[in-house]
């Protein structure tokens, strides 16, 4: 059974022929796309490594086929920086050491930007833990991926704001 | 997993018609059902994707006041459905209480429903189970058998059904509409779950094929958003299923309680509805002494299916306080961490 699935993957329109319907968008996108950012840690959908946003909500790509997925918009880890500019949750995750080994990384950046595009946290940390608890780290990171995402949330912020105003002028 | 067709229907009418063929299995967000087919538990020979079925994602608003939740809406987007959150706050608290953000944004209204037990000898190819093969027997009852059932459990099985949503939905009456190849059909969301008996393998009362398209919340079920809530005891502050929860709903006027509501989780193969408990509270002044007889009567009938025997405790202690959290309104603001019985202040720290 062959399958033709069109995706929007970073910005970009991606065809990808599959032979088999079993593939998941993990697997589609490390197999099939050489786009190994995105991490396996347990394929379970229990860890958050493989965390992606798709039509711009975060999920685990171990638990979606990609078949299913057929026109959905895909954002990875590589979707993130602009060239060498680091997108904001990026550069906080380094700022405030938010990662040890770093295996559990790419899904919590991409966890972390779903979060904030939720806007149900408000800078609460508690709410930010409980929001992340997806995400697992084996290191133990966690109070510096909290302090990122609270960094994080109010560079974003005042982004938005700079822009409203600009736009407003 | 096994190698399957995957087709992608475009009606009701045709997953229906698809998924009436033997070996088919609807697929929705997948985040229960791929699960189980990548360790082997399900093994269907064509998935028949229900995903994007049109008109199954809406929240309908009903003219007497309830309301018709499309069954692929997801946990997220109807937990945080203002309106819904609003009428029905227990609801929305069990929602937010299940699972990650990520299965969540994911997770589908029917494939909640769906969903089948955690017991870890049904997920266990190698361990006797007579939900998953029938007659094989239950490794569970000489296992690992903490977190298993003590209410409504045989010999033939003491699996939990895992659900937080189910909870409240069961209390509040909530009805599934049925699609099927002979029509629609309404189920009392109370009798969609079965108790094992000695046919475990029977899980819910729909037959091959049978589609939930929809939920419905009664207008009666809004009558109790002053005071409703959930609550959950975890093994770790998140993310986790529930040892025990219950969903505690009360109407009260003029000091008195006129109307209880009362179900509990982690307890049985189906959210457990205590009507006992219920009838016991309707005319009392809502006090801890009355919430603790009604906790008491709620699990008079249980007993331990192996090593848990606290359970049976800690759900009348978890019943108790689920009551009196009730008694003293909803909260003005969803709790930072939803039905957690450690839940402090908004905002301040919690030790993880």
């Amino acid at each position: 059974m062959s399958l033709s699935i069109s995706l929007v993957i970073n910005g970009e329109p991606r065809t990808v022929q599959i032979d088999d319907p079993r593939v998941t968008l993990l697997d589609l996108l490390r197999e099939r796309l050489d786009m190994t950012g995105t991490k396996k840690g347990c394929d379970r959908g229990q860890c958050g490594a493989c965390t992606v946003l798709v039509d711009g909500r975060r999920i685990n790509s171990c638990l979606s086929l990609a078949a299913s997925l057929d026109g959905a918009r895909v954002t990875t880890i590589e979707g993130l920086a602009e060239g060498d500019t680091l997108h904001a949750v990026q550069a906080a995750f380094i700022a405030h050491d938010g990662f040890q080994c770093g295996y559990c990384t790419p899904g919590q950046i991409m966890s972390a930007v779903g979060l904030i595009a939720e806007g149900h946290a408000n800078g609460d940390p508690e709410r930010i833990r409980e929001l992340m608890s997806g995400n697992i780290c084996r290191c133990g990171a966690y109070q510096g991926i909290v302090e990122a995402v609270l960094e994080a949330q109010k560079t974003l912020a005042d982004q938005a704001g700079r822009d409203g105003r600009r736009n407003a002028a | 997993m096994n190698r399957f067709d995957y087709i992608r229907p475009a009606s009701v009418a045709e997953a229906i018609a698809a998924a009436t063929e033997p070996g088919s299995a609807y697929l929705a967000a997948g985040t229960n059902q791929l699960d189980l087919m990548k360790v082997g538990v399900a093994r269907p020979q064509r998935v028949v994707d229900i995903s994007r079925l049109p008109g199954l994602d809406r929240i309908e608003w009903l003219a007497d006041g309830g309301v018709r939740v499309g069954a692929l809406v997801r946990n997220a987007d109807l937990a945080y459905d203002s309106r819904f959150s609003q009428a029905f706050p227990g609801v929305a608290e069990a929602l937010l209480s299940g699972a990650s953000a990520q299965l969540r944004n994911a997770a589908t209204v029917g494939g909640n429903l769906m969903q089948h037990t955690r017991c870890a000898y049904f997920h266990d190819l190698a361990s006797a189970c007579n939900r998953r093969a029938p007659g094989s027997g239950c490794d569970a009852r000489e296992g690992e058998n903490r977190l298993h059932a003590v209410l409504g459990w045989s010999e033939h099985c003491i699996a939990t059904h895992p659900s937080d949503f189910c909870v409240p939905l069961a209390a509040l009456d909530a009805v599934v509409e049925v699609e099927s190849p002979a029509g629609r059909r309404d189920i009392a969301l109370d009798a969609l779950h079965r108790l094992p008996g000695s046919t475990p393998e029977r899980e819910t009362a729909l037959a091959p094929g049978d589609l939930i398209v929809a939920l419905r919340l009664p207008a009666e079920a809004a009558a109790f958003s002053a005071h409703s809530r959930y609550l959950k005891l975890r093994e770790r502050t998140s993310y986790a299923f529930a040892v025990v929860s219950a969903a505690a709903s009360l109407r009260i006027d003029g000091g008195v309680v006129t109307h209880a509501r009362l179900a509990l989780g982690g307890v049985a193969a189906k959210p457990w509805r205590a009507r006992g408990a219920e009838a016991l509270l309707a005319g009392a002044r809502p006090a801890e002494a009355i919430f603790a007889e009604a906790a008491k009567l709620a699990l008079a009938e249980a007993k331990p299916s192996g090593d848990n025997v606290f359970k049976i405790e800690l759900a009348r202690r978890i019943v108790r306080r689920a009551l009196s959290l009730a008694g003293e309104g909803t909260p003005q603001v969803m709790p930072a961490l939803p039905a957690s019985p450690f839940a402090t202040v908004p905002g301040a720290h919690h030790a993880a």
